[in-house]
């Protein structure tokens, strides 16, 4: 049954019809994601059309509005790819259709926008994933996002990551080890986003079909400490952890608008340690994510 | 985005935020006239002569000049602190050129508070801080006597809420020794509120008063102004091209900047090309691990396109200081015909003098191989990261 998606997710791409979208909802299409709708503004009757894996033609009607699309295909989960001054705006309208889920991709929303997004959207049931994230896939059953779905492979171990290459090297190597993966969890690497390490990994933890985790984390911010405390506390299955960042310089922005050390606070150092005090056995360089994380299956 | 404090508090001013009267200096010469100029306004003999660098620590590091003898002394000092490289615990050893100058009114100073504004990721709000240590750094504050950092965190729904400056004024007891504490506090609520509306307004990441002073007539004063704009807001911020002082900037990371691209400069000799933040991090990491030293973070992102990844080549062979490149890609959106387009193309113009390996992975990456193989370089593949950071360190080693 995998976490957060399944065969049976409804689809609606915000932003469906802008270059990175359209791009990315025929990828999503191709590896057997029920698109169901499109939404973009003023483009509502216009039909986008893709190929499924099959290669059959498959016609995904446009509308205004996230309701109206909602109300017209009973589409439950959206994926945003919508430029980052309107993406916030884009996030509520889909929290206000009550979506299960909601997966926003695009990078670079100020922050200001996040911390507002955040607060509205306090206590609400629908899950938000990102921004600035490669999205969410349950390899052989829905992918959404922009992860390259051929590395991934049905199987019981999650990912869950702030990183998106990161992400596709831990899952390049555990399909190298034969070891597919139940979901693959990207939450991005912004500030102020959805939700955290916590969250996939109690997702993770209650998950019949998940044996083991890795986890990815880089500098900047305490997630990765939360993360830390919970699976120390009450995680039932073995993790692997990697940190990137070990050599980032204090006070630079490492790509991500979060992956910076500032104060002295959330440097890979005190994280490593974090995670190995609870019990994650951290992987050495990024190239052994696959290995560490089989390395605990066997000890 | 990094403002100067003149610039921050011409920002202040528009918010009805007071500010000690002042002007910015681009030329030592004009120092004179300012000060004549300040002094016969405001009545005040003494005015302060600031270095404007975007580092902190300027104080300490003899970047501000507080002047008693009058115009011509600040001119004299102007001149020295005008073209000095200032050292600062923020700056490295190198220091930073100081090009221009801020002079203003001196003031009777009765007190000195630290009064900020930040966001905090773990609550995913903004907090305003507030301590009676002013001039001194938050973070040392922090560190050993945490119990002086007032905080407050806002709702973003109602703004910043008048109670909340008011329970600031009253811990740290700013009426306390005012001709008349009320005014005091008044003049206090009234500007930590101005600070949120222009936190908001102006998309910022930190407006920092370091130190906010009361003085000696009772009134409450910026007296310096650290403001840092939220880089992801800049389409709605046009405003902010002109305050972007590119001399403050490092001048790689500039045209990295201005090329969409993800640059820091370090100070190794392994040039790295790598798409992802994550990924250009752990490649770094991974170099470091095998006994190499990284050049540069350098993350092309997701959607780069050949030209992109040319002049992201080009930067890191054009570098002096580059004994060795590896390029680490992973494709996802990004596919590796595009990076071996664009590292050909780079090459063809500039020359590969340095050992060069390349790790390819992901879309197509077949495509990518051929593309590197036909151009006839000495490119040395690697299967992994792992054996990518060992073959470069070694060949830089041998080099």
């Amino acid at each position: 049954m995998a976490i957060l998606i399944d065969k049976n997710t409804k689809v609606l791409f915000s932003g469906i019809t802008g270059s990175a979208g359209s791009f990315h909802a025929r990828q999503c299409i191709a590896y057997g994601t029920q698109v169901v709708a499109g939404v973009t503004p003023n483009r509502g009757g216009e039909r986008f059309e893709a190929e499924g894996p099959d290669g059959k033609k498959v016609i995904v009607p446009v509308f205004d509005t996230v309701a109206e699309a909602v109300k017209q295909t009973g589409a439950d989960t959206s994926c945003i790819f919508v430029p980052p001054l309107g993406a916030a705006d884009s996030i509520l309208e889909a929290f206000d259709a009550e979506l299960k889920l909601v997966v926003c991709i695009t990078e670079g929303i100020p922050v200001m926008d996040m911390v507002r997004v955040r607060r509205i959207i306090e206590g609400r049931k629908t899950k938000l994933i990102g921004p600035n994230c490669p999205g969410v896939i349950t390899p052989g059953a829905c992918k959404i996002g922009i992860m390259p779905g051929h590395i991934h492979r049905v199987g019981k171990y999650g990912v869950v990551s702030k990183s998106g290459t990161l992400t596709y090297e831990a899952v390049g190597q555990l399909t190298a080890l034969g070891m597919g993966q139940s979901t693959c969890v990207g939450i991005g690497g912004d500030p102020v986003a959805g939700m955290d390490f916590v969250d996939v990994l109690k997702m993770f933890n209650d998950d019949p079909d998940t044996e083991g985790v890795i986890m990815i984390g880089e500098i900047g911010g305490n997630a990765e400490e939360r993360g830390a405390e919970y699976i120390g506390k009450y995680m039932k299955k073995p993790v692997a952890g990697f940190i990137a960042g070990t050599t980032a310089p204090p006070g630079k922005r490492m790509g991500h608008a979060g992956a910076i050390i500032s104060g002295g606070k959330g440097t890979a150092k005190d994280k490593i340690a974090a995670l190995e005090a609870a019990g994650v056995r951290v992987a050495p360089t990024p190239s052994d994510m696959g290995t560490t994380l089989r390395s605990l299956l066997k000890s | 985005m990094k403002i100067h404090e003149y610039q921050g508090k011409q920002l202040f001013q528009k918010y009805g935020i007071p500010t000690p009267k002042g002007f910015p200096v681009f030329q030592a010469s004009e120092a004179e006239g300012i000060a004549k100029k300040l002094i016969d306004e405001t009545k005040i003999p003494v005015v302060v002569v600031k270095a404007q660098i975007h580092a902190g620590g300027r104080g300490k590091g003899g970047g501000v000049k507080v002047v008693k003898g009058g115009p011509a002394e600040a001119k004299a000092v102007a001149g020295k602190l005008m073209g000095m490289q200032l050292i600062t615990h923020q700056t490295g050893p190198e220091g930073q050129k100081v090009q221009r100058l801020y002079i203003e009114q001196g003031l009777d100073i009765a007190r000195e508070l630290y009064l900020s504004l930040v966001v905090d990721r773990e609550a995913r709000r903004v907090v305003l801080m507030a301590s009676t240590e002013g001039g001194m750094e938050i973070e040392t504050v922090a560190e050993h006597t945490p119990e002086k950092i007032l905080t407050e965190h806002i709702d973003p729904v109602t703004g910043l809420a008048p109670y909340q400056a008011r329970k600031l004024a009253y811990a740290l007891e700013i009426g306390k020794g005012a001709p008349s504490p009320k005014d005091t506090v008044n003049e206090f609520v009234k500007l930590v509120m101005k600070l949120g509306e222009l936190f908001d307004k102006e998309d910022c990441s930190l407006c920092e008063i370091n130190p906010l002073v009361v003085t000696k007539d009772g009134k409450v004063v910026a007296l310096d102004a650290k403001v840092t704009f939220d880089d992801n807001a800049a389409g709605r911020h046009r405003e902010w091209a002109e305050l972007m002082d590119k001399a403050e900037e490092d001048p790689v990371e500039l045209e990295a900047h201005d090329a969409g691209l993800s640059y820091v400069s370090l100070d190794g000799d392994i040039g790295c090309l790598v798409n992802g933040a994550g990924l250009a991090m752990s490649t770094m990491d991974i170099i470091k691990h095998e006994g190499g030293n990284p050049a540069n973070f350098l993350d092309v992102g997701g959607g780069a396109t050949k030209d992109q990844v040319k002049k992201a080549f080009s930067m890191i062979l054009s570098s002096s200081k580059v004994k060795g490149i590896f390029v680490n890609i992973f494709g996802g959106i990004m596919k590796c015909d595009v990076i071996a387009e664009g590292v050909v193309a780079a090459t063809k113009e500039l020359g590969l003098k340095v050992p060069l390996v390349v790790r390819l992975e992901g879309t197509n990456v077949e495509l990518g191989k051929q593309i590197l193989k036909d151009s006839g370089l000495a490119i040395q593949a690697a299967d992994t990261m792992s054996d990518g950071a060992k073959k470069i360190v070694a060949a830089v080693r041998a080099a």
